[in-house]
């Protein structure tokens, strides 16, 4: 540099970014680059699908999903998903987001339910409860998460769900309280929510479906705890699962009060 | 046929700013299914994008571009009401043309 004052200000300003890049924590890091990612969030490319199959008519008897009730009458989706899992009457069951599609693509639509349950994440109509489920959260973005909790089989469903939070079990003794049962655990570089209570606006509960980048895949909130529960080496509960369902009981009551921001970008 | 883009096209002074989401496997033809044999090559290779008709973008893609592709890029000169449209053409030439209006 020609001019000794711009040498030592560059030098000044040098110095200057390094101390900043030292302080910026790896989860700034991370939150730096889901911002990123967020403009562009290819949960969109689901959601869409998801409206256009909602209102298509399909499945042996033709028929849309239209009437299909989903806690707040037929055919109510705003709002819908931040008062799910819920008891309903018609079933005699809690019922989560993805179960209760399953329900209303078998009586609406005539699809076979237990074979839908059966097939494999990410294959054939599985793909398109992810989608349904993908635009039905989407629709109630924005709004928090309060949960029914009126009828003895919702506070009985919790009940189970906190139990199947703290068992532990497994090759190696884990349980789901292992890593989500205290503040500012992480797994690398991912920050672990606390799911024993509200853990915040947009995290755990609140944040799923979700799509995945590394994978390029969608996630539901059915698949993400088969998923936990793989990697616990636990057998998988399965889609729809009385575990699963209670389980999303336990963690969305204690997220009441929590925004959705779900369909959500992961890395 | 192909899902459906999302393209999202706002003007701010002389330019507008087009955002568009692709759904598409990009499938690099470099994996290999469960039983190992390779899955066959199957990407977007070409987009285009007009800007009321006229070419304003044109590129190659290859391999490497991510599934579920996002692209960004400025207009210069587009205006709200203007229309823009992309399109893409994949290796197995499947092609799919969607239409936005700057807003």
């Amino acid at each position: 540099m020609k001019n000794p004052i711009l040498a030592v200000l560059g030098a000044t300003l040098l110095v200057a970014s390094l101390a900043q890049a030292q302080t910026k924590s790896a989860a700034d890091g991370i939150a730096e680059y889901r911002k990123m990612l967020e403009d562009g969030n290819p949960a969109d490319l689901f959601e869409a699908k998801g409206e256009a199959l909602w209102k298509q008519a399909r499945g042996p008897k033709n028929a849309t999903l239209e009437r299909c009730d989903l806690g707040k009458g037929p055919g109510v989706v705003k709002g819908a998903f931040v008062e799910l899992p819920r008891f309903f009457a018609d079933t005699n069951k809690v019922q989560d987001l993805e179960s209760r599609l399953v329900t209303c693509m078998e009586t609406l639509q005539g699809f076979n339910g237990a074979q839908i349950a059966k097939t494999a994440f990410g294959k054939d109509e599985q793909n398109n409860v992810t989608a349904l489920a993908t635009w039905i959260a989407a629709e109630s973005r924005g709004q928090r998460f309060n949960l029914p909790q009126g009828h003895a089989e919702e506070r009985k469903s919790y009940e189970i769900g906190k139990r199947v939070f703290f068992f532990r079990g497994g090759p190696m003794d884990f349980s789901c309280a292992s890593c989500h049962g205290e503040a500012g655990k992480r797994i690398r570089l991912q920050d672990l929510p606390d799911l024993t209570k509200n853990p915040g606006d947009g995290i755990g509960f609140a944040a799923w479906p979700a799509y995945r980048v590394s994978n390029g895949q969608m996630w539901s909130m059915q698949l993400r705890l088969n998923d936990c529960f793989r990697q616990q080496r636990f057998p998988f509960p399965g889609f729809g699962s009385d575990a699963t369902i209670a389980l999303g009981t336990y963690m969305g009551v204690n997220a009441k009060g929590a925004e959705s921001i779900a369909p959500a970008i992961k890395r | 046929m192909a899902d459906p883009m999302r393209i999202r096209a706002q003007a701010a002074g002389d330019k507008a700013t087009v955002r568009v989401l692709m759904s598409h496997e990009m499938e690099t033809g470099q994996r290999k299914d469960s039983a190992g044999k390779a899955i066959p090559a199957w990407f977007i290779q070409e987009v285009t994008a007009t800007h009321n008709g006229k070419p304003v973008l044109s590129a190659q893609w290859g391999p490497s571009v991510s599934k579920n592709p996002f692209m960004q890029f400025n207009v210069k000169g587009a205006k709200a009401g203007d229309k823009i449209a992309v399109t893409w053409t994949d290796n197995k030439n499947d092609k799919r043309t969607d239409e936005a209006t700057v807003s």
